[in-house]
């Protein structure tokens, strides 16, 4: 099946088995691996993208369900060279070890800080649970989401 | 996407700064390519059909239909692997694809290649194997009377003690002192640990290109890669050199990338059709396509005299190896040599026993054996302190190995283990006030479950000490190579092997080149097998100590190089090999050399657990650390390293457990199987204890 959608600002086009989802469309027909294939079934939040601003596992999303819709994945945070500051703060932070779920956190950070500029502890704990990361505790994370805030 | 071999220049500091990963700004542009991420013009999907029994004899493999549907362009059973059948990382007993007997619920038996993951999975589906049920082994006890899974005994003939029990991997006994020995007090306590799974989030994965004269580049996540050239090649009847691995982006690993995954299947997929294959695992297949941590029993004895000293320890340990033999062999003996965690003992029986069953197969995982011992030691530590009156971190002070004391198999402690230094820092780390009620449920046990006000909630503060080898052991001397090219412009290129798991190696490659070549102008050349030597593996706790001993020989070879002959280019390789050890005596589990482990290191954790007592929920609220690292290369990753780690500690401690039935997984999925998240997580001060270790590069543990 055909499907239209708009990606990163861009618009963008697929023929694809309608089977598919949402992840599978972005990484294998768009070429946009950003977004990660960590679970598959809504838990881990890696493959996590804003679909009409909305922040949704784009794993549980058909790729037909995007069809006229607009969707900003981790690709399109950046300006150009520049990092998103929430990027930035993940850098600055050594929130970064191997890598797999930063780019769905990076996204579900930047929806957060969008809704709830400046958010306590807990708010943060809370937003970002549905995020699964193996590698660092979560602690340099929170401090990557405080140091995106701070610099807000 | 296509494959390109990413060069990682880094300006970073000097060893013991802390720094920033460079490899930091492509992973959060999600600009980083994991291997998952991988392709290739003409690319096939490749998929692996699996064994739905955890025993059975194969009657009949049928692979017409699967060859006739649309898109598929390959369908292979073992009949097509054109060299050895089996591969292992220390002794080939596992089929590439199944024979004539499939011993676990997940066990690959044929291999497809399609056009389109769907048709992959279709063509799977269309595949007819005829399977006949044979007796289970799934209990580790009773293993050791069933009928033998390998009768021809893959370990024997290697200098263990020989065992005649049917699906004995591997028996150790360490007699140490008089075992004896009485004590005036006498605490025993039967101990039982879950499997964990690695549970990395980037799953298993990989590109193979044939080379077009025969040959075959793999792109893959592992933690070893010239290992994986060794298993790979004898399958593919290739020489080495035909065989080129490329790390691709790992996604995590924590000992779950040691084993092959899909490095053969991908080969053998491509060289069979001619064209690039991919293949990457869905999490459900992740689940069965690893090796887990080893379920255990354990049974203690420990006996004291009254004011608190112990006199004699007596364990036995059964540790459930799965199917294949993989790590098991190294896993018991490390159980075994860390069995009685870091305390003074002068009379021990040890007995570690790795068992064959059709449960899944287990090997490397974080901690390797000396974590299972841990939780069993530390809690017969609390139950003497308790028998005593004695505080539990006064026992332990009490009891600390130090250096010049010895191991139970006689090694004498000659390198850095500040024992005492670590326990006295994690003791004094301020525990946290205790939140008053009402608060928000979220920060009750159970969090927003909690459905009381808090009425049954109580506090209780644990303390316990960890113990592990660094580096390999017991004569498996491995080395790491490293090749360091000064260009006539001053500008440096860096080759080693070793895998970039997470951990940061590539910044401790870096800046040991830095601080050596003294120039900021340091580029890390992509690892592949093709231009330097092994690295040895990203595991055991080993690869900053190999890599920076390495680096830093090769750096100061090529500076003296380039000194003497004043002008040109210097390329040069250098092979670091860390002190000797020796096996372990197969009767009585002493010495046969100076040492059987490298080194030593050291942990204490102090931790703030609330306990609803009406909901039997659990809140732990604060974890305190003081962790023995030699020397911290990069203070940031080590302290990045020791809060992950407490996460996966914490998850195995109150969440995680492979639950299986008939040998099959049960919870093969993050719907079913927990690992912590945000909410689960306390915070986590973390004390570095710098105590260098002599021997190593640096001074650095791990």
């Amino acid at each position: 099946m055909r499907i239209s959608l708009t990606v990163n600002g861009e618009r963008r086009e697929a023929d694809l088995w309608g089977g598919e989802s949402l992840l599978a469309l972005l990484r294998d027909a768009l070429e946009l691996p950003g977004s990660k294939n960590a679970c598959e079934q809504g838990e881990c939040g890696s493959c996590s993208v804003l679909l009409d601003g909305e922040l949704v596992c784009s794993c549980l999303v058909l790729a037909a369900q995007a069809d006229g819709h607009a969707v900003v994945t981790v690709e399109g945070l950046a300006s150009g060279d520049e990092l998103h500051p929430v990027q930035q703060a993940f850098v600055d932070a050594g929130a970064v070890q191997c890598g797999f779920c930063t780019p769905g956190l990076v996204v579900a950070v930047t929806d957060l800080l969008v809704r709830v500029p400046d958010p306590s502890d807990d708010e943060v704990r809370e937003a970002l649970s549905g995020n699964l990361c193996r590698c660092t505790g979560y602690a340099k994370i929170f401090d990557a989401v405080r140091l995106a805030a701070e610099r807000r | 996407m296509t494959v390109t071999a990413t060069r990682t220049t880094l300006r970073v500091g000097k060893v013991g700064e802390r720094l920033l990963r460079d490899d930091a700004g492509p992973k959060v542009k999600g600009a980083f390519a994991f291997s998952s991420d991988l392709s290739a013009p003409g690319m096939l999907w490749g998929d692996t059909l699996r064994s739905p029994h955890a025993h059975a004899r194969i009657v009949s493999v049928d692979i017409s239909q699967a060859l006739a549907l649309p898109g598929v362009h390959a369908v292979l059973t073992h009949a097509d692997v054109p060299g050895r059948k089996t591969y292992g990382l220390e002794f080939p007993d596992q089929p590439v694809l199944a024979v004539d007997r499939v011993r676990y619920v997940g066990e690959p038996v044929a291999v497809v290649a399609a056009d389109h993951p769907e048709q992959a999975r279709r063509a799977l589906a269309a595949i007819r194997v005829e399977y006949e049920p044979l007796e289970l082994v799934v209990d580790m006890e009773r293993a050791l009377e069933q009928e033998p899974l390998h009768p021809d005994r893959p370990t024997m003939g290697h200098g263990y003690r020989d065992d005649p029990r049917p699906n004995v991997v591997r028996h150790i006994v360490i007699r140490h002192g008089d075992p004896d020995t009485a004590g005036e007090v006498v605490v025993r306590g039967d101990y039982e640990v879950g499997s964990q799974d690695q549970a990395f989030l980037g799953p298993e994965s990989g590109l193979a290109i044939p080379d077009g004269e025969g040959g075959v580049d793999i792109h893959v996540a592992t933690q070893w890669i010239h290992v994986d050239r060794d298993q790979v090649a004898p399958c593919l009847a290739l020489e080495p050199e035909r065989v080129r691995i490329h790390l691709a982006g790992v996604g995590g690993a924590f000992g779950g990338r040691e084993d092959l995954s899909m490095q053969i299947h991908g080969a053998l997929l491509a060289l069979h059709t001619g064209r690039p294959v991919k293949m990457s695992y869905d999490r459900e297949e992740s689940f069965t396509g690893h090796v887990h941590r080893h379920p255990a029993r354990i049974w203690c004895e420990h006996r004291a005299t009254r004011d608190g000293r112990i006199t004699c320890v007596r364990m036995r340990i059964l540790l459930d190896g799965g199917a294949y033999a993989s790590s098991s062999t190294a896993v018991a003996s490390n159980a075994a040599s860390f069995a009685l965690g870091p305390y003074r003992v002068d009379n021990a029986l040890i007995e570690a026993t790795a068992v064959y069953t059709n449960n899944p197969p287990c090997g490397a995982m974080r901690g390797f054996g000396a974590v299972q011992t841990c939780f069993a030691a530390e809690a017969q530590m609390d139950r003497l302190a308790a028998e005593l009156g004695i505080d539990p971190v006064e026992l332990r002070l009490l009891n600390a190995l130090e250096p010049g004391d010895s191991l139970p198999t006689g090694q004498v402690i000659a390198g850095s283990l500040p024992t005492r230094e670590v326990i006295r820092r994690a003791a004094a780390l301020p525990v946290p006030v205790e939140e008053p009620l009402p608060r928000d449920p979220l920060r009750l046990p159970g969090g927003a479950g909690n459905t009381t006000n808090g009425e049954g909630v109580r506090r209780g503060v644990g303390f316990a000490l960890g113990f592990k080898n660094i580096c390999y052991s017991e004569g498996f001397d491995d080395s790491c190579a490293a090749r360091v090219v000064l260009r006539e412009d001053g500008t440096a290129v860096v080759h080693v092997a070793s895998a970039e798991v997470g951990q940061g190696v590539i910044g401790v490659i870096l800046q040991v080149a830095r601080t050596e070549l003294g120039t900021e102008e340091v580029t890390l050349a992509p690892a592949e097998t093709a231009s330097v030597g092994s690295a040895g593996s990203s595991s055991a706790s080993r690869m900053t100590w190999m890599a920076a001993g390495a680096v830093r020989d090769a750096c100061r070879a090529a500076v003296e190089e380039r000194e003497r002959r004043g002008d040109g280019e210097v390329d040069l390789e250098r092979v670091y090999r860390h002190p000797r050890t020796t096996p372990l005596d197969p009767e009585t589990g002493q010495i046969t050399g100076e040492r059987a482990h490298v080194a030593l290191a050291v942990a204490a954790m102090r931790v703030v657990v609330e306990v609803d007592v009406e909901l039997g929920l659990s809140r732990v609220v604060w974890v305190g650390t003081a962790q023995d690292v030699g020397r911290a290369v990069n203070p940031l990753a080590v302290e990045g390293q020791i809060e992950g780690g407490t996460a996966q500690g914490l998850g195995l401690a109150l969440m995680e457990e492979l639950v299986t039935r008939d040998g099959a997984i049960l919870n093969a999925s993050f719907t079913d199987y927990l690992i912590p998240t945000a909410l689960d997580m306390p915070p986590v001060d973390v004390d570095l204890v710098e105590a260098p270790e002599p021997d190593a590069p640096y001074g650095a543990k791990g």
